[in-house]
C-alpha cells in the first residue's frame, strides 16, 4: 500500500462551454489519481466563472481546462483574467486537447504555464506535473 | 487582514485556504482555527448519507436548492474515497451541483478520505467549523457511500439523513446493520422505481420497531419519498430538517452535541498525541528488547507506560 503524502496536488480539470468531448480528460483524470494526486471534477458545459470560482472554493493547486472543440481563445484567457482579479493568480494554468500551434503563444500571453497538445503521453503530464510541484518549496510535515 | 479575520469576515478565498491547510496538516491551520473557534457552534451541521448511488449528490443539490429558496446560506462538504493504493482521488461529487456554481451564498468542498476510514476525511470536523465561522448557516455533509459500520458522520452532525432507494435486498442487509439505527431522517430517494412500496413498507416497520422503546417527546424519524433528480419532495425534508433543529433546541440537545463533538475532537487529537509521543519514547531500545524476545510485548508496554502511571497524570 502506498503512503499517502501529507500534502497531495490538487488539480480542478474542467470543460468550458459547449465542448462535451470527454475521453481525454477521464483517461487524464485517471493517470492523475494514479499518480497520488486529487482530481476535482466541475462538470460539464461550464462557464469560465464557474470554473473559477469552483477553483478557489477547491484551493486547487492547478487549473486544468481540456478544449476539443475551439472557443479556447476566448475562453482560456477569460478564466485566467478572472482568477488574477479574485486573487488566485497563484495557481497553475495548463490547458490540453485540440489547440493548434499558431494559439499557442496568446494562452502563454493569457497565463498558461504550458498545453498538452494532441498525442501526448499522459506521462508527460504527470511528469510536468510532478515538476512543478516540487518547485513549491518542500510541503510541512502532516501533524497527527 | 489575516487569514483568521477574513474567514469571520465569510471571505470565500480565506476560507477555502484555511480547509486546505486543515486538510494537509499544515501548522498555520491551527492557528486559524484558535482564532475562529470562539465564534463556531452556530450553524447548522447536516449529515448526508447511504449506500453508493442511492443519490446523495443529487439529494444535496435539490436541498442546497430548497434552502437557498428560504435565504439560508449553505456551504457543502462532499467527501470521497482517496485510493489505498496510490493515495490519489478523483472528487466529482461537485458535477451533480454545479448549477449553484454561480450563486455567492453557496459553497462547495470536495474532500478526499486520506486513509481515514469512517466515510469522512480527519479535517471534516474542522472544516465544519471554518464554515460555521464564515457564517453559513447550513453545513452539509456528504459522506462517501457507506456500508455497515462507517457511521463517523452520526457523532459529527446534528442532523443525519439516511438515503436509501428502492429495492436490493442487499441495501437492506446494511439498513439493518446500524444505517437505519443511526439517522434522524429517512429518505427513499428515486421513489418513481419499481418496488418503491415493498421498500417503504419495509423500511416503516422497520422504524416502528425501533420507536418502540422511545418515550413521549422523543424523536421520531420520518421516512420521506424523493425524485431529488426532478427535485421532488425537497420541501419535505428541509420541513423535517427545520423541525430536528427545533427539536434539538428545544430539547437542550443542540448544545450538548456540540459539545459532545468539541469533547471527541479533543479527546482524538490528545490520543493521536500521546500516541505519537509514546512511539518516539519507545525508542529502539525497547523495540530491539521485543524484537529479539528477551521481554515479552506486555512488559515493554508496562514498562513504557510506567511514568505515566506514577502520577504523571494526576
Amino acid at each position: 500500500m502506498a503512503e499517502i503524502p501529507g500534502r497531495p496536488l490538487r488539480i480542478l480539470l474542467a470543460k468550458l462551454g459547449m465542448d462535451t468531448h470527454t475521453v481525454g480528460i477521464t483517461v487524464v483524470a485517471h493517470a492523475l489519481r494514479e499518480a497520488g494526486m486529487e482530481v476535482i471534477f466541475t462538470g460539464l458545459k461550464q462557464t469560465p466563472e464557474a470554473v473559477a470560482n469552483a477553483a478557489i472554493q477547491e484551493d486547487v493547486d492547478v487549473v486544468g481546462v481540456s478544449s476539443l472543440s475551439a472557443g479556447h481563445t476566448r475562453n482560456l484567457p477569460r478564466l485566467a483574467q478572472l482568477l488574477k482579479a479574485q486573487g488566485a493568480a497563484d495557481k497553475l494554468l495548463v490547458a490540453g486537447g485540440v489547440i493548434p500551434e499558431e494559439d499557442l503563444p496568446l494562452l502563454q500571453a493569457a497565463g498558461f504555464a504550458k498545453v498538452f497538445t494532441m498525442g501526448t503521453d499522459t506521462r508527460d503530464i504527470v511528469a510536468y506535473l510532478r515538476a512543478w510541484w516540487g518547485t513549491r518549496g518542500a510541503p510541512q510535515p502532516p501533524q497527527p | 487582514m489575516d487569514i483568521a479575520a477574513e474567514v469571520l469576515a465569510g471571505r470565500v478565498a480565506a476560507g477555502a485556504r484555511a480547509i486546505r491547510w486543515l486538510d494537509d496538516g499544515d501548522l498555520r491551520g491551527r492557528e486559524v482555527l484558535r482564532a475562529i473557534f470562539p465564534a463556531t457552534g452556530r450553524a447548522h451541521v447536516v449529515g448526508i448519507t447511504g449506500p453508493p448511488g442511492a443519490g446523495k449528490s443529487t439529494l444535496v443539490d435539490m436541498l442546497i436548492t430548497e434552502e437557498r429558496r428560504r435565504g439560508r446560506r449553505v456551504a457543502v462538504l462532499a467527501i470521497d474515497p482517496t485510493s489505498p493504493f496510490t493515495g490519489g482521488a478523483i472528487l466529482g461529487d461537485r458535477v451533480r451541483m454545479s448549477r449553484h456554481a454561480l450563486d455567492a451564498g453557496v459553497f462547495i468542498r470536495s474532500l478526499a478520505t486520506r486513509g481515514a476510514h469512517g466515510g469522512l476525511s480527519r479535517s471534516t470536523y474542522d472544516a465544519t467549523l471554518v464554515l460555521d465561522a464564515m457564517g453559513y448557516e447550513l453545513v452539509i455533509v456528504e459522506t462517501v457511500g457507506v456500508g455497515q459500520e462507517e457511521l463517523d458522520i452520526v457523532r459529527l452532525a446534528h442532523s443525519t439523513i439516511i438515503v436509501a432507494v428502492p429495492g436490493s435486498g442487499d441495501e437492506m442487509q446494511a439498513m439493518k446493520a446500524g444505517l437505519l439505527e443511526a439517522g434522524e431522517i429517512l429518505v427513499l430517494n428515486k421513489a418513481d422505481r419499481e418496488g418503491c412500496e415493498a421498500t417503504c413498507r419495509h423500511l416503516e416497520l422497520l422504524l416502528h420497531l425501533r420507536e418502540g422503546g422511545d418515550g413521549a417527546g422523543a424523536w421520531r424519524t420520518p421516512l420521506l419519498r424523493a425524485v431529488a433528480a426532478r427535485g421532488e419532495g425537497g420541501d419535505a425534508i428541509v420541513a423535517a430538517l427545520d423541525a430536528h433543529r427545533a427539536y434539538l433546541q428545544g430539547s437542550g440537545e443542540f448544545e450538548r452535541q456540540c459539545a459532545r463533538r468539541c469533547e471527541a475532537q479533543f479527546l482524538a487529537l490528545a490520543r493521536a498525541g500521546v500516541l505519537a509521543q509514546l512511539q518516539v519514547r519507545a525508542g529502539a531500545a525497547l523495540l530491539e528488547e521485543v524484537r529479539a524476545r528477551r521481554l515479552d510485548p506486555y512488559s515493554a508496554a508496562e514498562r513504557l507506560l510506567a511514568p505515566l502511571r506514577a502520577g504523571a497524570c494526576g
